[in-house]
C-alpha cells in the first residue's frame, strides 16, 4: 500500500511536471517559500539522484574526492548564474507576448528556447573562464579543467528547464539554480568517497566500474528518498 | 565525454554503397560499441523517461532520428568548423535537430511529448550525440555518419526499452499501458514492486544490465 502511494506521487512529482498548472497540494506558486525551494531542490528532488541530470560528468569524475568538489563548485557557481540569466531571457525575450516591451505583443519565440538556453549557457560558461583566469589565477587553475565540461552538463540545461515549467519567480530561480548545484555537489562529493572505498573491494569483474556505481548510486538514491518526508 | 573508441575507418575510394565496413558501422554499437553500458555516454536520459515502454520508444525514435540529423550536417561541415568553436558549433547543429524533433512530436504525439517534457531538450546535452559527433562525424564522410549516427541511436534505443519495459512489467504491471500480469496473481497476493517505477529502481536496473553485457562479451573495466 505505501508502495502504490509512493508510486502516485512520484509520477505526478516527476513525469506529469508539463501539467503542473494544477496546483499541487492546492497551494498557490506565491505561497513556495524560498526555504521551501532550497529544501526541495538540494534532498527531495536532487537533480541527480531523482532527475538523472549530469550524470555524464558524474560518471567521469566521481573517482576522486578533491576533483569532485572542484566540479560540484564549479557547477553551483554556473547554475546560479544561468538559471536567472534564462529566467531574463524566457521572460522577456521568448515568452507568448514577452516582447510587448518591444512593441510586438504577438510574438511567440518559445520555439526558439532549447537554442537559446544552450548558446546562452555556452556563452555564459566562456565568459566565466575568462573572467576567472583573468581575475584570480588560483581559482582558475581549480576550477579551469571543468569548465568546459559544465556547458555539455545535463544539469544545468535541465535546471533552466525545469526553471521555466515550474513558473519560477526571479529570487526563486537565483534560490533553486544554487540550491540545485548543491544537491548535485552532494551527490558526486558522496559517490566519490564511496567509489574511493570500493577501490578495494572484491567485486566481480564485469560488475566493476560502471555496474557497481550504478547500484551504489541506487542506494544513495534510496536514501535521499527518505527526505521526501520534510 | 570518457573512452570513444571511435572505430578508424580506412579510406576506400571506390567502396560499395553497403559494403561490410558500412554493416559494421552500423551493428557494432548495437552490442560490441554500446553507448551507454560501454562507451559510458548518454546515460542522463536514459533513466528518467523509462518508467514507461512507450515513452521509451518514442525517447528512443527522438534520439536515432537527432543523431543522424546532427551527424549528417556536422559531417558536412567537417572541414569548415574552425577546431576552436566546433563545441558551440556542434551545439547549436544539435539544437535545431532537436527543436525540429520536439515541434514534431507536438504535433503529432502531443500527449506523448508533455509527458517526455523537459527530456527532450535534454536530447542536445545527451554525451552520445556529442561523443558521436566529436569521435566520428567530424573525421568522416556523411554517409557513413548517417550510419553511425543511427547505429548509435539504435544502441542507446534498445536498451532503454529493455530497462522501460522491464520496470513498467514489474512496477505496474502493464505492457503500453495494458495489464499483463494476470488479476489471478494479485488476487493471490502479489503486489506491484514500487521501487522499480522510483529512481533508485532504475539505476539498480541499468547497473545490472550493464553487469550482463559486460559479462556477455566479457569487458573488464581496468
Amino acid at each position: 500500500m505505501i508502495s502504490e502511494t509512493i508510486l502516485t506521487s512520484f509520477d505526478c512529482a516527476s513525469l506529469n511536471w508539463a501539467l503542473s498548472a494544477v496546483p499541487q497540494d492546492g497551494s498557490p506558486e506565491e505561497g513556495v517559500s524560498l526555504l521551501g525551494i532550497a529544501l526541495r531542490a538540494i534532498f527531495v528532488e536532487n537533480i541527480l539522484l531523482a532527475f538523472f541530470l549530469g550524470m555524464c560528468s558524474y560518471l567521469a569524475i566521481c573517482k576522486r574526492v578533491d576533483s569532485s568538489v572542484g566540479l560540484g563548485i564549479a557547477v553551483i557557481f554556473v547554475l546560479g548564474l544561468t538559471v536567472p540569466l534564462n529566467w531574463v531571457i524566457q521572460t522577456y525575450i521568448l515568452a507568448p507576448g514577452a516582447l510587448s516591451w518591444a512593441g510586438m505583443p504577438n510574438s511567440d519565440l518559445s520555439y526558439l528556447q532549447f537554442l537559446t538556453f544552450i548558446a546562452s549557457i555556452a556563452a555564459a560558461v566562456q565568459v566565466v573562464e575568462m573572467a576567472v583566469d583573468k581575475f584570480s589565477p588560483k581559482l582558475y587553475a581549480a576550477l579551469g579543467i571543468f569548465l568546459p565540461l559544465i556547458a555539455v552538463n545535463c544539469a544545468i540545461l535541465g535546471s533552466s528547464m525545469f526553471m521555466v515549467e515550474r513558473d519560477y519567480t526571479f529570487t526563486q530561480s537565483v534560490v533553486y539554480g544554487l540550491s540545485s548545484g548543491t544537491g548535485w555537489l552532494l551527490a558526486i562529493v558522496s559517490m566519490a568517497a564511496i567509489r574511493w572505498k570500493l577501490r578495494t573491494a572484491h567485486i566481480p569483474g564485469p560488475l566493476k566500474g560502471l555496474g557497481i556505481t550504478f547500484i551504489t548510486t541506487g542506494l544513495i538514491a534510496m536514501a535521499f528518498m527518505t527526505f521526501s518526508g520534510i | 565525454m570518457t573512452s570513444t573508441a571511435a572505430p578508424t575507418v580506412a579510406p576506400a575510394p571506390k567502396a560499395p554503397l553497403f559494403g561490410d565496413e558500412e554493416k559494421r558501422i552500423i551493428l557494432d554499437p548495437l552490442l560490441d560499441q554500446n553507448p551507454i553500458t560501454l562507451q559510458v555516454l548518454g546515460i542522463c536520459s536514459a533513466l528518467a523517461v523509462t518508467t514507461r515502454l512507450d515513452v521509451s520508444i518514442v525517447m528512443g525514435i527522438s534520439v536515432i532520428a537527432v543523431m543522424a540529423m546532427a551527424n549528417v550536417a556536422i559531417s558536412l561541415l567537417r572541414n569548415l568548423i574552425p577546431s576552436k568553436i566546433r563545441i558551440i558549433v556542434q551545439l547549436v547543429v544539435v539544437s535545431g535537430a532537436v527543436i525540429i524533433v520536439d515541434q514534431v512530436l507536438r504535433a503529432y504525439a502531443f500527449d506523448l511529448a508533455k509527458q517526455l517534457g523537459v527530456f527532450i531538450s535534454l536530447i542536445i546535452t545527451n554525451c552520445i550525440v556529442m561523443g558521436r559527433l566529436e569521435a566520428f562525424a567530424m573525421q568522416n564522410p556523411p554517409w557513413r555518419s548517417l550510419l553511425d549516427g543511427i547505429g548509435n541511436g539504435l544502441g542507446y534505443a534498445w536498451i532503454i526499452c529493455v530497462v522501460g519495459a522491464v520496470r513498467e512489467i514489474f512496477g505496474s504491471g502493464n505492457l503500453f499501458g495494458i495489464q499483463i500480469i494476470p488479476q489471478a496473481m494479485y488476487d493471490a497476493g502479489y503486489v506491484n514492486n514500487g521501487l522499480m517505477v522510483l529512481a533508485p529502481g532504475a539505476f539498480i536496473l541499468l547497473g545490472v544490465i550493464v553487469w550482463v553485457l559486460r559479462w556477455l562479451r566479457g569487458y573488464v573495466e581496468n
